[in-house]
């Protein structure tokens, strides 16, 4: 920072054209942090919502168009590995208009936020929707502790 | 050209539907990815729709105006916490204007893993016809 001295005043910072451009990203920060529904993505497909209840973890995606044996899903410890391709088949003789949809490979790793039982996963694919269902090891559900009075 | 087959994904948002006109009923609506193509005899629209049955679906045409529509029924995690939301779900809406007239009689329409694939016969005036250029 440079500072300089001028007559009685004590110390003016000299401006420079940096300082407006931080308190936009100050005030913009400021703006978006007080967002409401801030979603935070891993930027890797497939878009998953991971949820819990008492007993399990479910793990779901979207994924349109992909067959169940087009899809590998391993698990390591509390890792959840989700890999697979998407193919969309060729059409003969056609002429585009619009072509929105993608193909791909994709590949994703979920960490499980507690320790599973990797024995009892169950996956279901239907309409589109993968739906994982792992069981929580015991250790990591939660006990019901009863209040002697 | 690399092979459009292998190449890795990117991970998209779901496109929410921005209308000038605000929803009746409460809830998200968004926009479906959607392929068309034609070939001589039909137009053929791809759509990807996860979630929604067969049931939910509605499809109109009316007046070279397609409309798709959809529900999806929500996910029933009522003891469910959330840890992880990147996606949301709600309803599909997407409208198109055909430039072609159709043969409404003969749509055909399946959905498959949360795919939709809607043919529209064209009617035959639409179907080219070869034009013979005679030369001398």
């Amino acid at each position: 920072m440079i500072y300089r001295r001028f007559f009685n005043v004590p110390t003016l910072r000299v401006r420079s054209p940096w300082d407006e451009l931080h308190r936009m990203r100050q005030h913009l920060e400021h703006v978006f942090d007080d967002a409401p529904q801030q979603r935070v993505s891993a930027g890797v497909f497939p878009l998953t919502n991971l949820t819990e209840d008492k007993n399990n973890y479910y793990v779901r995606a979207e994924l349109p168009g992909v067959k169940g044996d087009e899809l590998d899903i391993q698990v390591t410890g509390n890792n959840l590995a989700i890999s697979g391709e998407r193919k969309i088949a060729a059409e003969e003789e056609a002429r585009y208009h619009r072509r929105e949809r993608e193909a791909g490979t994709f590949s994703r790793m979920i960490g499980l936020p507690g320790e599973v039982d990797t024995d009892k996963i169950e996956a279901n694919l239907e309409n589109g929707i993968l739906t994982i269902v792992v069981s929580k090891a015991e250790i990591a559900k939660p006990k019901q502790i009863s209040v002697s009075s | 050209m690399p092979d459009i087959q292998s190449k890795e994904l990117k991970v998209r948002d779901k496109q929410e539907m921005t209308s000038p006109a605000e929803q009746t009923t409460p809830g998200l609506v968004f926009t479906p990815a959607v392929d068309i193509f034609e070939t001589e005899k039909e137009i053929t629209l791809l759509a990807d729709m996860p979630g929604v049955k067969a049931d939910d679906l509605t499809i109109d045409l009316r007046d070279n105006t397609l409309t798709l529509s959809a529900d999806t029924a929500p996910v029933d995690n009522t003891d469910e916490n959330e840890i992880l939301v990147e996606y949301e779900t709600g309803r599909y809406y997407r409208q198109f204007t055909l430039g072609e007239l159709v043969n409404q009689d003969n749509i055909d329409a399946k959905l498959n893993d949360g795919v939709l694939r809607l043919s529209l016969p064209k009617v035959e005036k639409a179907t080219p016809k070869k034009i013979a250029v005679k030369t001398g």
